[in-house]
């Protein structure tokens, strides 16, 4: 069984269908990368799985349960967890008070959250940035910082949406550490991309949408030599 | 030394009413506390979880008409109106809080101050049981303050220590959680709904309490003064403003400043009719100049001063 089963999947704003009959799953400990040009319904599709939507039609399953119709924070309790792509840190709160607020969701104790909060900063990079208010972190440690609060949440799953967008190459090689750490955890992972170069080398399989359908699907070598994909990419001429 | 301080101020009060002020004295510092638990109570849900509530004279005119119509109605001691204040605030605040929690912003502030508003014109209308615009005159417990003062002390430290031990826990954690950002709050696993029920709910509690209080210590309420959207709703809102939103001291420090404040006001001739005006302007100077009131923006009159001083 899959760890995450969305079937046939619809989603209409008014007339438009942002996402139409999407299928996939994601299986138990890999990467999973959803590309495509922009206005492709990523992030709409993340917003389904996470619980801000519900889909117009068909289903999403976590662990065979059926999670569509769910509310956000009831989804993160059974082990699903997101970042967002315009970053949402709990501004006027230190890094690790940030941390803390997600880590009680599985703690009884702040003694305890705050020790999986330590642990969790120390892993993304941003201990010595704990007592910092995060409103004056740099785009890139805000963006770790994201993933530090979703990973605090102690999820299987993780979706992290274009966790990598605008940092510089420093930046993204400490980013992909990240992930490839997170997958070393045995966390699942989710990821929107637009860094070509960073899905090649951390994805195990890609989705490939385009007008809120998908295009195509596979290994990355595969779905980089797809001529639907390149068409949607960069024009039929091409 | 500032792990003293609550010890020092909790020791000060205590003896305060053997320095022996006059009465007048004694009645500012019992008004003082006694904003200073509507302040906390309303930064609760205000400050800490960012629920901006122009509605809270609802909660302090239940808690005052559940003592007085005790007293009036059914010849009872008016203290009782402490315990029954407790299940009808409860009360209100869920079923205010079924209609405002789903909103947000502007939209929810709007919503309490028209709740807020409701609760004054229902009880100017239902005279049978409140007695309208005649209000409720009952006969007080004490002529001296001193008792008073001990049992709005008493009712500080209740909402001090109800502040303290959530602001310190995982709630408090949640609260403020949700009022930085509630998409992000609710996807990281905070039922963001439940936990803003439950701000409303301690908050309307706390707010009853001192309603209780009012009634017991003026022993005359009617719905203009106790529902007021004026004189308790928006005056809650600036004694924390004054103080420092979100901050631990600020609505106590905000309450006795503006306490005094209005004291003063009124007692300039002609001039303090119009103590409302003056506090608007006082309003807009705070927030232009001390946006986080003078508790949060201390640091930045310290500054200010020393420069003076250099």
């Amino acid at each position: 069984m899959s760890l995450l089963n969305v079937d046939n999947v619809s989603i209409f704003f008014g007339g438009l269908a942002a996402v139409s009959n999407v299928s996939f799953d994601v299986e138990k400990g890999e990467i999973l990368a959803i590309i495509g040009p922009n206005g492709a319904g990523k992030t709409t599709l993340f917003n389904i799985v996470n619980g801000f939507y519900a889909p117009s039609k068909g289903k999403v399953s976590f662990n065979g349960e059926v999670i569509s119709g769910l509310k956000p924070h009831q989804i993160c309790r059974r082990g699903l967890a997101r970042t967002f792509q315009v970053v949402k840190p709990l501004q006027r709160m230190s890094v690790l008070d940030n941390v803390i607020a997600s880590s009680f969701l599985r703690c009884d104790t702040k003694a305890k959250a705050e020790a999986v909060s330590r642990e969790v900063l120390q892993f993304t990079g941003l201990t010595e940035d704990a007592d910092i208010i995060s409103k004056g972190l740099p785009l890139g440690k805000r963006k770790r910082l994201e993933i530090a609060r979703a990973l605090a949440t102690g999820p299987e799953l993780i979706l992290l949406d274009e966790s990598f967008a605008g940092l510089n190459p420093a930046e993204l090689d400490v980013s992909i550490e990240i992930i490839r750490g997170i997958k070393a955890r045995g966390i699942t992972i989710m990821i929107i991309e637009h860094h070509m170069k960073v899905i090649m080398a951390i994805s195990d399989r890609i989705v490939v949408l385009n007008h809120g359908q998908k295009i195509a699907a596979g290994l990355p070598a595969e779905v980089a030599s797809n001529p639907t994909v390149v068409e949607a990419y960069l024009g039929a001429e091409h | 030394m500032k792990r003293y301080f609550p010890i020092i101020v909790l020791a000060v009060l205590c003896v305060l009413p053997l320095v022996g002020l006059n009465t007048y004295l004694m009645h500012i510092v019992i008004l003082s506390v006694m904003w200073a638990v509507c302040g906390m109570a309303w930064n609760l849900l205000g400050g800490y979880c960012g629920q901006v509530s122009f509605g809270h004279a609802a909660f302090f005119g239940t808690g005052a008409y559940c003592s007085g119509i005790l007293a009036m109605k059914f010849k009872i001691s008016a203290w009782y109106g402490f315990l029954l204040s407790v299940p009808l605030n409860v009360a209100v605040a869920l079923s205010m809080g079924l209609i405002v929690l789903r909103l947000r912003g502007p939209y929810f502030v709007l919503a309490t101050l028209a709740i807020g508003e409701v609760f004054r014109i229902f009880a100017e209308n239902v005279v049978d049981l409140t007695n309208g615009n005649l209000g409720i005159m009952i006969e007080r417990t004490w002529v001296e303050k001193t008792q008073f003062y001990y049992i709005v002390l008493g009712l500080g430290l209740l909402a001090y220590a109800v502040v303290k031990f959530i602001t310190e826990s995982r709630w408090g954690y949640y609260f403020v959680a949700i009022r930085e950002d509630q998409d992000a709050a609710e996807s990281l696993g905070i039922n963001t709904t439940l936990y803003k029920t439950i701000a409303l709910t301690v908050s309307a509690v706390l707010t009853g309490f001192a309603g209780s209080f009012y009634m017991v210590y003026m022993g005359y309420i009617d719905p203009q003064i106790v529902f007021s959207l004026g004189e308790i709703s928006i005056l809650m809102i600036m004694v924390v403003m004054v103080g420092g939103v979100a901050t631990f001291w600020g609505p106590t420090v905000g309450a006795v400043i503006m306490v005094i404040l209005a004291e003063l006001i009124r007692s300039i001739p002609r001039v303090g009719v119009a103590y409302q005006t003056l506090f608007g302007i006082l309003l807009i100077v705070i927030i232009i100049y001390l946006p986080n009131g003078l508790v949060g923006d201390f640091p930045k009159i310290r500054r200010m001063f020393q420069r003076g001083a250099a």
